[in-house]
């Protein structure tokens, strides 16, 4: 084991010549955060007795899941040959959703480690943002770790690797996070390989942000990496974006445990403490400069992030809607990225509207919302931005088919993607089915060592929202995995199916899809929702039309006999307590006109169920 | 305190010589009594008319009884004497009201012209027939071991020893056909009797029927043919010449329904006798310990085999009203109806489920189809 430094550095008079900043591209479990730990562990930042497992992660959900949400900046010493270092490591999400993120993090360093599981080589999104990080010239070291696992077949992906990036086989390092093996080595690669960060000390101060968190006891916590200039404590900062100024209330370093420095200068990484409680004030990819001496220029690269993906989310308790409408306040000030607006439905009640980067996004925000707020949520089906343009040349951004215009439609464009998606070549057939199914059109196929293949689709958005990553997990035995990223937009003959229960519209179930499909998505609605729904006291028709045209029908017959016969030997209590639970169950109904019909019904057809689930 | 109601009283005998499938009585088999012995019935339940009768007593209730019921498991498997013994250990107790009706219900197997003849001197009135079907596969479906063609026989013996007689039925079994359940309410028709009291199947939790039909031995009860044989049995009764009065009960006159039922969805006041019977009186409602081994310890030792009661509350009772009243064909008064109920009734009877007529006079009166709704009329009304 290399010797740990001795004297670390002190941050704001570290010189940008002993600083490397670097993160790690991997994919979800090929044990990013577990090599984190380690090497927290070998630096010596965190004793070996304080340690626990992924010290990084911070939220539950992150630590069970076993994947980073968001990130964070540590800094570490390393000593080599008499000369200390300051190397600052950049944790980054790995997952497609935060591409943005990722490449605002990706922006704050000048090398980057590729480290892929050796027992499972490359994943699609672990070479998505490879190739972002090529795209940002950043230094790659490659590395294959968990060479303890027996599965492990480190010549093979070696091979893989060097033929990815260039280089020799050998050249790939070796590394076991779980076992320490390899990692002062790749230590010391990091101080070797990646260049030390460059900039004008004498320049107004520019630190671009790359995430910002929200803790409820300090309010937002900036994370940034100085470009030009020096931040220092107490200093009056603003944004450049949205010119608002902030006083540093503190200024550091993270160690991992934040320790408040004299300041930050060019090269470092670190974070800022301004008492701002909602991180819209401190926006990823923004830069930070001094409020009295501005830079003139920006640094580049920054965009709001722009929702992809809408559900309506619903408690399923209607008294919870203020608590949700809280949680969703709360969770606000650490997501940028989350927005909302209260919406109504006639078949679930009162909830919102939310937009969210992508599914894996919705996903985690529905999760905390259960879990940190104890709350029982519903999702609507995730619908994509269409751009609908009506006969009177009026154009309208539908994120909700609810708002779909009604009357003639002169065209509709949907959000384009481009997905690659990674497998063992013997799904080559089944994933083209797929994507073929869904509309998808082939840009390419490379093959990856021997037996893996990359299939490059171009395909709608609204195509993959749904249940396409299931789909494409089932049909490969779990695995492909797949990435996407924006590619426009295409005008489609899509149109809007409406389900409709004795002619009143279930706003829940209305669905934007392409033409060739409404006819399916009727059956399947109407058929599924026949066997959901109860039979009530009159005949109730389930219709799905596009527009007043009914393309799907199907009928739930009346019930013939709701009564009991006998109440034997007087046991009038029995039966009374029979018809009180009866009625406690009848409240929790949902009226769509007369029809009665379970939230679980409701519930059970959005997750594709057909049957409800016995209590 | 007792107002204008009357006093019945139900007498429980738990035994029966099988259990049947489709049955969640309280009834035990001879080898499921542990010590209780069918014997020591007459003393036990004795025993506890000692207790009503002392506290009625204490509570200056000096109400005569106006119906008796003698209810199971299978009455007719005591000895003769026991219930009658006990029919007049209940009027020394407490007095019979002029014309009262004494009714006992009888397995057609477990009874002889001898028998009849003998309850009927002993002051029982009026028999009750568990006939269940006249189809042998059916009877075997509901575990009935009784051979059907004796029906006509000791239905004729009952009316020759001066006894009212009723035949019970079951329809909706497991596989019962229409054209079977035609047959059973043709041996009805046969028979001549002058009520009748039809009960669809119902399948309930931790009975044998209720495993063998999850298992897929038994199909399960078909709720569109139940109700179509609801509808054939109303017409073929009418036209027997038997009129609906409650739910599941037709009889030729008023003279002749069951009173004692009557008792019941009127909301009047009964004691039930023996073990796992329920009680009511007043506010309140009691029912009895289970097991008739520990229903005997409490009414021997002089203490009050009651297991728990309550009183239900403003809204229980309301409910209760309501799907009692609700049940018969003198129907429940519309004044009595909260008023977001009375805002319901222009729709039930534009439903066709409520009869517009009866309305119009004041009356929830439920038509054939809402008959066979009927839970759900009450849960729109409650």
């Amino acid at each position: 084991m290399s010797p740990r430094a001795h004297k670390p550095l002190q941050p704001a008079s570290t010189a940008p010549e002993q600083i490397r900043n670097f993160c790690i591209i991997a994919h979800i479990d090929h044990g990013k955060s577990t090599l984190a730990d380690r090497m927290l562990q070998i630096t010596g930042i965190v004793d070996d007795r304080s340690m626990r497992a992924q010290y990084l992660d911070r939220m539950d959900i992150e630590r069970e899941r076993g994947i980073t949400i968001k990130s964070q900046a540590v800094r570490m010493p390393w000593e080599i040959d008499g000369k200390t270092y300051a190397l600052n490591m950049i944790d980054t999400p790995g997952h497609v959703d935060f591409t943005y993120e990722v490449s605002r993090s990706l922006a704050a360093c000048e090398g980057a480690i590729l480290l892929v599981d050796a027992a499972q080589g490359i994943e699609a999104q672990t070479l998505a943002n490879l190739y972002l990080a090529m795209e940002n010239d950043l230094t790659i070291i490659p590395v294959l770790n968990k060479i303890d696992l027996p599965a492990a077949d480190p010549e093979k992906y070696a091979l893989e690797l060097a033929e990815l990036i260039g280089g020799k086989p050998e050249d790939v390092l070796r590394v076991s996070g779980k076992t320490g093996i390899g990692v002062p080595e790749l230590l010391d690669l990091v101080v070797e390989k990646i260049p030390a960060p460059q900039g004008n000390a004498n320049a107004p101060a520019r630190a671009m942000i790359f995430d910002s968190v929200y803790d409820a006891y300090r309010g937002v916590i900036t994370y940034v990496r100085v470009i030009d200039g020096k931040l220092n404590p107490r200093q009056r900062i603003q944004m450049m974006s949205t010119k608002a100024a902030h006083e540093l209330i503190e200024i550091g370093v993270s160690s991992p445990e934040p320790v408040p420095s004299e300041g930050l200068g060019v090269g470092e990484v670190g974070y800022l403490i301004t008492g701002v409680k909602d991180v819209r004030q401190s926006k990823v990819g923004d830069t930070v400069t001094d409020s009295v001496k501005p830079a003139t220029q920006a640094l580049e690269g920054y965009t709001d992030p722009k929702a992809m993906v809408f559900s309506g989310l619903y408690p399923i308790d209607g008294s919870d809607y203020p608590v949700l409408r809280e949680a969703l306040d709360k969770l606000k000030l650490s997501d940028a990225s989350l927005n909302y607006e209260p919406e109504t439905s006639v078949a679930l009640g009162f909830g919102f509207r939310c937009g969210f980067l992508g599914l894996l996004h919705l996903e985690i925000i529905t999760e905390r919302l259960e879990r940190e707020f104890g709350l029982d949520l519903i999702a609507t089906a995730p619908s994509v931005p269409y751009e609908v343009t009506t006969e009177d040349r009026k154009t309208v951004t539908v994120t909700n088919p609810s708002e779909y215009p009604g009357g003639k439609i002169n065209s509709v464009r949907e959000p384009l993607v481009k997905a690659s998606i990674l497998a063992p070549k013997d799904y080559v057939g089944a994933i083209m089915e797929l994507c073929q199914s869904r509309r998808g059109n082939l840009l390419g196929m490379d093959y990856f060592g021997t037996d893996r293949v990359e299939m490059k689709y171009e395909i709608p958005l609204g195509e993959i929202v749904f249940d396409f990553f299931d789909h494409l997990k089932s049909r490969t035995q779990g695995y492909a995995s797949l990435d996407y990223e924006d590619a426009g937009d295409q005008e489609a003959d899509l149109v809007k199916v409406d389900i409709m229960l004795q002619g009143e519209t279930v706003d829940a179930f209305s669905a934007i899809v392409h033409r060739e499909k409404a006819y399916a998505y009727g059956v399947l609605m109407t058929e599924r929702l026949k066997k959901l729904i109860p039979r009530q006291q009159f005949e109730v028709p389930i219709q799905a039309a596009i527009g007043a045209r009914i393309i799907a029908r199907e009928t739930i017959s009346a019930i013939r006999k709701d009564v009991l016969a006998k109440c034997y030997g007087g046991d009038i209590t029995r039966k009374r307590k029979l018809l009180e639970k009866q009625k406690e169950g009848k409240k929790r109904m949902k009226m769509v006109g007369r029809v009665e019909v379970p939230q679980e019904a409701f519930i059970a057809a959005l997750q594709g169920d057909d049957e409800v689930k016995k209590k | 305190m007792t107002g204008d109601r009357t006093l019945s009283a139900y007498v429980h005998v738990p035994y029966c010589r099988v259990r049947c499938g489709y049955c969640d009585f309280n009834t035990y088999t001879a080898t499921e009594l542990r010590g209780a012995k069918q014997a020591d019935f007459v003393d036990h339940v004795g025993a506890e008319i000692e207790l009503a009768r002392s506290e009625l007593t204490a509570h200056s209730d000096t109400r005569q009884l106006s119906t008796v019921f003698f209810g199971g498991g299978t009455p007719t498997l005591l000895p003769v004497t026991d219930l009658v013994t006990t029919v007049s250990n209940l009027q020394s107790a407490f007095g019979f009201a002029e014309g009262a009706e004494v009714t006992v219900e009888a397995n057609p197997d477990s009874v002889d012209a001898h028998y009849l003849r003998a309850l009927a001197d002993g002051g029982i009135t009026r028999v009750s027939f568990g006939v269940q079907s006249a189809v042998p596969s059916v009877l075997a479906v509901l575990d009935r071991t009784h051979n059907p063609d004796r029906v006509p026989e000791v239905v004729q013996a009952a009316r020759e020893a001066g006894l009212a007689v009723s035949v019970d039925l079951i329809y909706g079994s497991p596989g019962e056909s229409l054209d079977d359940w035609r047959a059973s309410l043709e041996l009805v028709a046969s028979l001549g009797v002058d009520h009748v009291s039809a009960y669809s199947l119902i399948v309930e939790d931790g009975t044998a029927l209720e495993r063998k039909i999850r298992r897929g031995e038994l199909p399960e009860p078909d709720e569109n043919l139940q109700a179509q044989m609801y509808e054939l049995a109303d017409a073929s009764f009418e036209a027997m010449g038997l009129s609906w009065y409650e739910l599941s009960n037709w009889s030729r006159s008023e003279r002749t329904r069951s009173r004692h039922n009557l008792a019941y969805w009127r909301n009047q006041d009964w004691w039930g006798f023996g073990a796992g019977a329920h009680s009511h009186l007043g506010a309140r409602r009691w029912w009895n310990v289970k097991h008739p081994a520990a229903y005997a310890q409490r009414v021997m030792a002089g203490e009050s085999p009651a297991a728990d009661g309550e009183e239900p509350t403003v809204d229980e009772t309301y409910l209760e009203d309501v799907l009692l009243g609700t049940r018969l064909i003198e129907g429940f008064p519309i004044s009595r109806l909260r008023p977001d109920a009375r805002a319901e009734v222009a729709q039930l009877i534009a439903d066709g489920l409520v009869n517009g007529k009866a309305a119009l006079d004041g009356r929830i009166v439920l038509t054939l189809p809402g008959r066979l709704v009927a839970d759900a009329v009450v849960r729109r009304l409650t």
